[in-house]
């Protein structure tokens, strides 16, 4: 019908991919160069490795605590919205609870807000109302967990409920019969089903919690400072170190790779909410 | 068959995190608008002042070029990445080998960091850093300065942009298109349309859910865009890349002059709701009526 001419289309995904994958390799290229071969003519061909960019952020005692809050945020952070949302999503899913499919929906609207908007209120929230005593939220890693909770908990109930709406009722009701408590037909009848739906969600939360930037730059000024709020700090810092901020950004990269790798196939899903089948 | 309580105990936690950082904040803020507000001022206490926040914004130049940039560059980019993004995922409809393996690579960018994205970009076109303002030196003699040209600095975020988010438009819309039956294609070519009339009469229609809500979905997240316009060029030079977020983290939020700031939070999402809106009457909403 048509004439194929498949070399041409291979030519042609060549070409962009070659686009997609450059400007990452040149961040790589960066990384691995000494600041005085910087400002000579760009090359694209490295011809030798200079790792102390990444000898200095690894020893770098500021950036070894910004990582390990990004490491217990975005892990915090991600275990509980898709606990919460596993849960949310067998109550929406089995439950008749009037009004659930507004809140089902009010749900997601927490996600579609700027989160610019919600700097100063949060900031405000966080440092004068949401205190016991001396101790305020803000600047704490909890405090990061939870906020983070406004754009990850709508994400991981959006994800999840197709999944719990996909495993049939019949289950739970024949467990029910038998005398199963609910919290036995959660976790034992429901929690091993879920278990790959879950899994993704886990993923996806946690990425988009590790890439987090705008909120953590403005909630946290000292203690609960993560990776890529470090990253603009060496940009603003008199005479950008470029090398430096190139091996922060791979080391902030690693992580996301390896999760890619793992649920390649999920992430248009889940970026688009499921509205388009990955 | 159970009792809802159980349900509502489920439901709770959510409900209640959820209150507590979006729905109070947004009551907050709203709150904090009408007010005089400023803790480092001379008078430092909260007084109110109906809606002079608001009446001060409408002259705010910062605020208004802000706003004019931002849509210019969401109209630049959405549409250049519903074009391009349609016309990879008519590329890749063609028998070829290595499909998985380019889908794979094309998948790459929506995976990072914005913020990285914006750092990978600022490497790339950083004077005498950057590879791009060497190659269009020696290839067309511009001089590519993203710290001063004002239009370079724009077209640069949207080309970053397009880099950033092609991928996620591609890959729906070839998701739909695989969907697609192949009746309506044979029956057509038979009664010998031409490629324009396919695509006009045939693809457009059939495929015009999955292109709304891709839209949607870029819209809301290009008006919303600030890390990696932060990164790149910091809202600069001057103000010709300070989007409204970039403007609200930059100008708004360090002034500590808390009740003009939330009126400016409070404007913004009333735009990016009508904005939100107007797409949704403009159409989602015909096609329900058709259907």
């Amino acid at each position: 019908m048509k004439r194929q001419k498949p070399w041409l289309s291979v030519l042609f995904w060549t070409l962009i991919s070659f686009v997609t994958l450059f400007p990452i390799y040149w961040l790589f290229v960066i990384s691995v160069k000494p600041t005085v071969d910087l400002f000579s003519t760009p090359e694209v061909i490295l011809k030798s490795f200079y790792w102390q960019n990444y000898v200095d952020v690894l020893t770098d005692s500021t950036l070894r605590r910004y990582m390990m809050n990004s490491l217990i945020i975005s892990t915090g952070n991600a275990f509980l919205v898709t606990t919460l949302g596993f849960l949310a999503c067998y109550a929406l899913s089995r439950f008749d609870l009037p009004g659930k499919e507004s809140i089902f929906f009010w749900t997601i609207t927490n996600r579609m807000a700027p989160p610019a908007v919600f700097l100063l209120p949060l900031f405000l929230l966080l440092t004068q109302v949401y205190r016991i005593g001396d101790f305020s939220l803000a600047d704490t890693r909890i405090g990061m967990i939870l906020v983070y909770c406004t754009f990850n908990l709508p994400f991981a109930i959006w994800t999840l409920r197709p999944t719990i709406d996909g495993i049939p009722k019949e289950l739970d009701e024949a467990a029910f019969i038998d005398g199963a408590s609910p919290w036995k037909i959660i976790t034992e009848v429901i929690f091993p089903l879920a278990r790959p739906g879950l899994a993704v969600t886990l993923i996806l939360t946690w990425v988009f919690a590790w890439n987090e930037y705008l909120l953590a730059a403005t909630l946290t000024n000292f203690n609960a400072r993560t990776l890529t709020t470090g990253l603009s700090e060496y940009v603003t810092t008199t005479g950008t170190a470029w090398g430096v901020m190139a091996a922060i950004s791979v080391i902030t990269l690693i992580p996301a790779l390896i999760v890619f790798s793992m649920v390649q196939r999920h992430i248009v899903a889940g970026l688009t909410f499921g509205a388009v089948k990955g | 068959m159970r009792s809802n309580k159980l349900g509502w105990m489920l439901l709770a936690p959510t409900l209640v995190i959820l209150g507590l950082f979006g729905v109070v904040p947004f009551i907050y803020v709203l709150w904090v608008s009408f007010h005089q507000w400023n803790p480092f001022a001379a008078n430092p206490e909260m007084i109110a002042n109906g809606a002079d926040n608001f009446r001060q914004l409408v002259f705010d130049t910062g605020f208004l070029s802000s706003l004019s940039v931002t849509l210019a560059f969401v109209f630049f980019a959405v549409t250049s990445e519903l074009i391009l993004g349609y016309a990879l995922a008519q590329a890749f409809m063609k028998d070829f080998p290595g499909k998985a393996f380019f889908r794979t690579i094309h998948t790459l960018p929506l995976i990072m960091a914005p913020i990285i994205v914006g750092s990978i970009w600022k490497l790339m076109t950083t004077p005498s850093i950057g590879i791009i303002p060497d190659l269009l030196d020696s290839w067309f003699g511009y001089d590519l300065n993203i710290g001063q040209s004002a239009v370079a600095a724009f077209v640069t975020t949207v080309v970053m942009d397009i880099w950033h988010w092609t991928p996620l438009v591609t890959l729906s819309l070839i998701a739909a298109l695989v969907a697609l039956p192949a009746d309506p294609f044979e029956q057509a070519q038979i009664d010998g349309a031409s490629k324009r009339q396919i695509f006009w009469h045939i693809t457009l229609p059939m495929i015009r859910p999955a292109i709304v809500a891709t839209v949607f979905i870029r819209l809301m997240d290009a008006l919303r865009v600030v890390d990696e316009v932060l990164m790149l060029t910091g809202g600069g030079p001057g103000s010709a890349t300070r989007y409204i977020g970039v403007h609200i983290f930059r100008e708004v939020f360090p002034r500590t002059n808390y009740g003009y700031g939330s009126a400016v939070s409070v404007v913004v999402l009333y735009i990016t709701i009508l904005v939100c809106w107007l797409l949704y009457v403009g159409l989602i909403a015909p096609r329900n009526n058709k259907a």
